[in-house]
């Protein structure tokens, strides 16, 4: 990008003033020894075009919209359209959920995000002993049909997209949304949303966990299959590196990764279901951590889009453009909050949200100041909608597409991290794909032992957590929190009889029989679970049929 | 147990626990590494435990010490349960600690309930292991052999 005669006065203005530094750090030492990133990545002083000698503006770098999509997915990006405000939501029973979501809806939010509770993501009905103490605790209780159309009620669902954060009983769930659409009278070719139904990542980081690897993916592709079919405009996977992050990898394994997964679900779809990876690669959809590290996050997102786009049109020959680009969604590093000093959260939130922004995201959710605490009261969920809007039309940033491309630092950085996740997505290939990578624990002991050295930097003090390790009071702060009913658990239960009660019990059977003997063949399952949903059989009804057929999951105890 | 543990002078023995179905693991795992660089003997139970588990776990491994990590919410059943499951088995000598998402409320109910200790989000490794240290004494273990 640069002339030999630029290069060489670069270089020769770089060594007069690094002379120059040499002497003021004799006088003045810098901070510190070394300045690294929170995933600690070493920084340097500064960047120049030295840095980015290799970058080529049309490989690399390019336009919006177009191959590698390092500037974002759209030609007009946030001049066009902004990007989603979509909240993860939910609480207590499918009445409170609905509720808050309208409350949202009614403040500006323009997509919904379901939040389930722990027996709804584990496939657990309310009343299951395996359940006790946890209805509604972290999310939403959904156990049939019946909780799902009061959970959407009056909600426009050919107008607004869901996203429903739920795994191993994703096509449960996303049967429940179906059914709901079609007794409303609205066609599946007219609505949108997102099942997160990335198997892989639970086992490696956020562990809502079920059957064993082989079939836990066979019914991800069942799904897409489904999806590509049937209802076009879903997003039938929202391959996620959130979780990896939560758990403590760095930003590039937290890429590395959840590109690694996405692979092996692709591979899975065209060897399994013989599908052309035009039909089915344009659904694919993403899902990113935004951290507290500003550049390192921005530099992350913009190396997933020109990666994801490589992997698609050199590795699986996709021709539809559509297939190469990444979409992705992204929520703030609820992982980064902490509870002392709660309103501190506002701002990490916030800086982290303006890296998504930055790094060209296609919706966002930003986390509350009290989720240390609780679930969000309305208060703190509210000033979180506030946050992504006042970044939207205050503050500038979306009058421009990929307004930090070009600097050296950013471009640097970029590559970087796009180097160290390719270095590892090769070990895994090499290992025999993400299935046998997992099964070895690879990814679960890269994460791991990142997350205890990040927490010994935090120790060291050489990280630092404002109010935690630098400027503590000893003061503490309560926000005032969201309070659940203790009659929760029991109220869910009497509904869930209820519907055991009244619903046509001969026909419940019927349907989990032929879905029990459909599971054992190869057969797409979506129309036969769609049978069930109909009928009221409870998700735990439906996930035990699965227990059954394929076998359960289960981590072992360890000693250290 | 082994001679050689016997002979030696005994350590303090931690179950680092995950109760109910919540399988955010990240601060139980760093918490079990901090403990066993910290000198102590950790075992670490694996994701979704059942109370009733979890007390087996301790009877047998002999443990001075429960942590117990709950980000789901549901820490008010599953903590005072692991409690009253160990006074049931005239186990209540074994300390139970616990973290995770708790609002301050619900973390005195919980020392209320038996519950030693609460770490909220942000408390560090060296004041976890500091507070062990000064709180839990190993067992002597000819009681139980």
């Amino acid at each position: 990008m640069f002339t030999q005669e630029t290069l060489r006065q670069v270089h020769e203005g770089r060594r007069q003033w690094e002379t120059e530094v040499e002497k003021t750090i004799e006088q003045k030492p810098e901070r510190k020894q070394r300045f690294s990133t929170v995933s600690d990545l070493e920084i340097e002083r500064i960047y120049t075009p030295e840095h980015i000698l290799d970058l080529d503006f049309a490989r690399d770098v390019g336009y919006p919209g177009t191959f590698p999509f390092t500037r974002g997915c759209q030609p007009t990006m946030y001049r066009g359209r902004e990007w989603t405000f979509r909240m993860f939501s939910g609480m207590g029973s499918a009445a409170d959920t609905n509720k808050r979501w309208h409350l949202l809806l009614n403040q500006g939010e323009t997509g919904l995000s379901t939040a389930f509770d722990f027996p709804t993501l584990m496939g657990y009905d309310t009343d299951s002993p395996k359940a006790r103490g946890e209805c509604g605790k972290c999310g939403v209780a959904i156990d049939t049909l019946r909780d799902f159309q009061t959970l959407t009620d009056g909600i426009p669902l050919d107008k607004v997209t869901t996203s429903m954060t739920i795994n191993p009983p994703a096509p449960i769930l996303w049967a429940m949304y179906l059914v709901v659409a079609e007794k409303e009278g609205i066609s599946w070719d007219k609505i949108g949303g997102t099942i997160q139904n990335d198997m892989l990542k639970e086992f490696i980081a956020q562990k809502t966990l079920m059957l064993p690897p082989e079939p836990s993916v066979r019914l991800i592709s069942d799904t897409i299959e489904f999806g590509t079919k049937y209802v076009p405009s879903w997003n039938t996977i929202s391959i996620s590196g959130y979780h990896i992050r939560e758990a403590g990898s760095t930003a590039a394994q937290e890429l590395a990764f959840t590109l690694a997964d996405g692979i092996a679900y692709v591979q899975d779809v065209i060897e399994r279901k013989h599908l052309d990876v035009d039909s089915f690669a344009p659904r694919l959809s993403f899902f990113f951590n935004s951290h507290l590290d500003f550049f390192e996050e921005l530099a992350k997102f913009r190396a997933s889009r020109r990666m994801w786009a490589r992997i698609m049109r050199d590795r699986f020959r996709a021709k539809n453009h559509r297939s190469w680009w990444m979409r992705f969604h992204t929520q703030t590093a609820g992982c980064s909050l902490v509870a002392q000093q709660p309103y501190n959260n506002i701002i990490r939130t916030t800086t982290q949200a303006l890296a998504a922004v930055l790094g060209g995201t296609q919706s966002l959710h930003t986390n509350s100041l009290d989720e240390t605490l609780a679930l969000p009261s309305e208060f703190a969920a509210t000033i979180a909608l506030r946050t992504q809007q006042i970044i939207a039309d205050e503050t500038g940033v979306t009058n421009t597409i990929d307004p930090l491309a070009g600097s050296y630092f950013v471009e640097a950085l970029t590559n970087q991290i796009e180097e160290i996740a390719w270095e590892y997505i090769n070990k895994i290939d090499d290992m025999g794909g993400m299935l046998v990578a997992i099964e070895r624990g690879f990814p679960q002991s890269e994460i791991a032992d990142a997350a205890y050295h990040y927490q010994q930097q935090i120790e060291d003090g050489e990280k630092v957590v404002v109010g935690v390790n630098k400027y503590s009071t000893g003061e503490q702060i309560y926000p005032p929190l969201l309070q659940m009913s203790d009659k929760l658990e029991q109220e869910q239960i009497a509904r869930t009889n209820e519907t055991k009660r009244t619903r046509d019990n001969r026909r419940v059977i019927q349907t989990l029989n032929d879905l029990r003997a459909v599971s054992k063949t190869d057969k797409n399952l979506m129309p036969y679970v769609i049978e069930a949903v109909k009928e009221c059989a409870t998700e735990q009804e439906i996930c035990d049929v699965w227990r059954d057929v394929f076998g359960e999951y289960r981590e072992s105890s360890v000693r250290l | 147990m082994s001679l050689r543990a016997k002979q030696s002078a005994r350590k303090i023995r931690i179950l680092v626990a995950k109760p109910g179905l919540d399988g955010h693991d990240r601060g139980a795992k760093i918490i079990a590494r901090a403990y066993r660089d910290a000198g102590f003997e950790v075992v670490y139970s694996g994701l979704h435990q059942t109370p009733e588990q979890i007390v087996n776990t301790a009877l047998q491994e002999d443990v001075d010490l429960i942590g117990l990590s709950c980000l789901s919410g549901a820490h008010m059943y599953l903590f005072p349960r692991i409690v009253e499951l160990l006074k049931a088995n005239k186990a209540d000598d074994i300390a139970v600690v616990g973290g995770g998402i708790i609002p301050e409320d619900d973390a005195l109910k919980l020392k209320t309930a038996g519950i030693k200790e609460v770490f909220l989000p942000g408390t560090s490794l060296s004041e976890i292991v500091n507070w062990t240290r000064a709180n839990v004494k190993p067992h002597h273990y000819a009681e139980r052999d």
